[in-house]
């Protein structure tokens, strides 16, 4: 390009400081109130600094149990992150050959994050009170105690795996697009059976870009909403159960709430990197020993 | 290590033989060729010392996960939709009483718009509006990174800036507009104090303004994403092309810049429609509930547990949205570009 900063520059600079500044700044707002004093309000000005609401956020609030609706996403989130992994994994190794129905899974996935989130989760309900119907209406020693089959890790994790999914998978094709498949050949050349040339060759190299999958899988799980609201059953999710709370309580406890739920987000996203930082480290000290003598 | 010691015949692969039985013994199928040379280059040769699962069998787990949790419930979708129900259960006979009454009175009141075409009017005009400012935002946005910040890591670094707060809760930051747009929040302190308004303004808070706002907000870095992904893939000779041939700034932006983009843009268009559409979180919280919107409407059924009439809006909006993505896809083809 042409040579010294230009005024377009100078205003697309500041047009994306001013973004950055529309991004961070209500998130901003939030942190600082969170530590609002205890007679203080919803808004500012603050009342004095303390962590009062942190405390009466992990008391439990009374209205609903935050606690237990933090654990039950956090292994929601867990589980999903794996399954993501493993099946995007296997599904992006087998885009590698033809297969019968690949285009039909292709746009399966596209489709599954063009449909509106709401109509998979209806759809997911409706299904599960299909079952609940089908088997209650079997013998009895099948429905005795039998009150329904929707729940956090039947179909809270059908909605979420129909969004984690196509995710996991667009991630794969851009992986192996760039994936130097000659590396393989040559394990192959060198007697390594597929699992071998799998376990000692690809993974190790797409170990780093996993990882990637994996904090995909969980922070859309950890944030999702609209999939789940429908079909996860009688345990919410803790975005379920803020979204209820905004209607119901007026303290600077939600934005405590908040401020916990992204530190969460950041302690994860900091594993995820570390993990990739640590990787890349180890191939560089295992890896290529090309041109050294 | 022990696999050197195995005899091997590697390059020794004539594509005359046939094929190894798959399964067959490591040491029997050692001599079979494969036929790696005559394959595609991605393709992956059956394993002459293992057997490598089929490619059918390795998609068949995510096969199965879309075939049951999204196929099989949008076929369902569909299928309630005609049934008949009352105040309790979903009566097992087809009718089109969910449809009909969804459009009650649609045809009377015309040229007047009925409930339902109100409402879709209102969420296809807030999927517009928010569809233009995340375009014009996103675009520019990308244009800065790919254009004027010169090194790859400034780029990332800038790039990953903004994604920051998706490590955030959605809900979390949607609610922390309220404090700056509420009755007494920053901005009204603000205006009042700077004697611009006597009176709070109330129009910022629980109202189509900050219902776009927040969809701004959460949403223009998937429109981002993936402009500057084929922004960055431009050659920048073609731009140099353009200076050289005298062309202005707009004029390479408009001829060259945005033509090459276009895929980037309908991918995002194409997210941030879906978003917009089925939303009724965003619109929820940020509305105040009192804004009407498609997505709303499935929600206000489910709650009253009819499920029917729910899912003629389901099928309803699936309709208008895919219209939407319809027309933005005539304008590209997306699977020519992953």
């Amino acid at each position: 390009m042409r040579e010294g900063r230009s005024l377009a520059f100078y205003l697309l600079a500041g047009f994306f400081g001013l973004y950055v500044l529309f991004l961070y700044g209500p998130m901003i707002v939030i942190f600082v109130l969170s530590f609002q004093g205890p007679q203080g309000g919803m808004t500012f000005p603050l009342n004095g600094l303390s962590t009062h609401w942190f405390g009466k956020l992990w008391e439990g609030g009374g209205i609903v149990d935050i606690g237990a609706a933090f654990w039950r996403s956090l292994e929601l989130g867990a589980v999903v992150t794996v399954l993501t992994v493993v099946l995007s994994t296997l599904a992006g190794l087998a885009y590698r050959r033809r297969f019968v129905g690949q285009n039909v899974l292709f746009f399966t996935a596209i489709a599954s994050l063009i449909v509106p989130s709401i109509v998979t989760s209806l759809g997911i309900a409706l299904l599960f009170r299909l079952i609940d119907a089908a088997v209650k209406a079997g013998p009895d020693w099948l429905n005795e105690s039998y009150t329904t089959g929707a729940g956090l890790f039947t179909s809270g994790l059908a909605a979420h795996l129909t969004w984690t999914l196509p995710f996991g998978l667009l991630i794969m094709f851009a992986i192996f697009n760039r994936f130097d498949g000659r590396l393989e050949e040559a394990a192959r050349d060198l007697g390594a059976t597929p699992w071998k040339s799998f376990r000692h060759v690809v993974l190790p190299l797409i170990l780093p870009a996993l990882i990637g999958v994996a904090l995909f899988g969980f922070t859309l799980s950890w944030d999702e909403i609209a999939r789940s609201s429908q079909a996860i059953g009688s345990d919410n999710t803790l975005p379920l159960q803020l979204q209820a709370l905004t209607t119901t309580v007026t303290t600077p406890m939600i934005y405590a709430l908040g401020t916990t739920t992204t530190g969460v987000s950041f302690v994860v996203i900091a594993l995820a990197l570390l993990g990739i930082a640590l990787l890349r480290a180890r191939q560089n000290r295992h890896g290529s020993d090309a041109g050294k003598a | 290590m022990t696999d050197l010691a195995r005899p091997s015949s590697a390059g020794a692969a004539s594509a005359a033989c046939p094929p190894p039985a798959l399964g067959g013994a490591p040491a029997a199928t050692a001599l079979a060729a494969t036929d790696a040379a005559a394959a595609p280059r991605a393709a992956r040769p059956r394993g002459r010392h293992g057997w490598a699962p089929p490619a059918w069998l390795q998609a068949l787990p995510m096969g199965l996960v879309f075939a049951l949790f999204f196929v099989l419930p949008l076929a369902l979708v569909a299928v309630v939709s005609l049934m008949d129900y009352n105040d309790y259960e979903i009566v097992p006979s087809f009718t089109l009483r969910s449809y009909t009454e969804t459009f009650e009175g649609c045809y009377d009141q015309l040229p007047g718009l009925c409930t339902i075409l109100k409402t879709y009017w209102t969420t296809v005009e807030l999927c517009f509006t928010v569809w233009l400012l995340t375009l014009v935002i996103g675009f520019t946005i990308s244009y800065f990174l790919a254009f004027h910040v010169r090194t790859v890591l400034m780029q990332t670094v800038l790039a990953l800036l903004c994604t920051v707060p998706f490590w955030t809760s959605n809900v979390i930051r949607m609610i922390s507009w309220i404090p700056l747009l509420g009755r007494n929040g920053l901005v009204n302190q603000a205006l009042i104090g700077a004697g611009v308004v006597d009176v709070p303004v109330e129009w910022l808070l629980y109202s189509k303004f900050s219902v776009v706002l927040a969809f701004v907000h959460l949403f223009t870095f998937f429109m981002v994403i993936p402009i500057f992904n084929s922004m960055v893939r431009i050659d920048k000779r073609l731009i140099e092309a353009a200076y050289d041939a005298g062309a202005s700034g707009w004029q390479t932006l408009w001829n060259v810049v945005i033509p090459l983009c276009r895929p980037g843009i309908v991918i995002g268009s194409i997210f941030v429609v879906t978003i917009v559409m089925g939303d009724f979180v965003t619109v929820g919280v940020m509305g105040g509930q009192q804004i009407a919107s498609a997505g709303k409407i499935i929600e206000t059924r489910l709650n009253a547990l009819q499920f029917p009439p729910a899912a003629a809006n389901a099928v309803i909006l699936l309709a208008a949205t895919l219209l939407i993505i319809t027309a933005l896809t005539k304008v590209v083809d997306i699977r020519k570009e992953l």
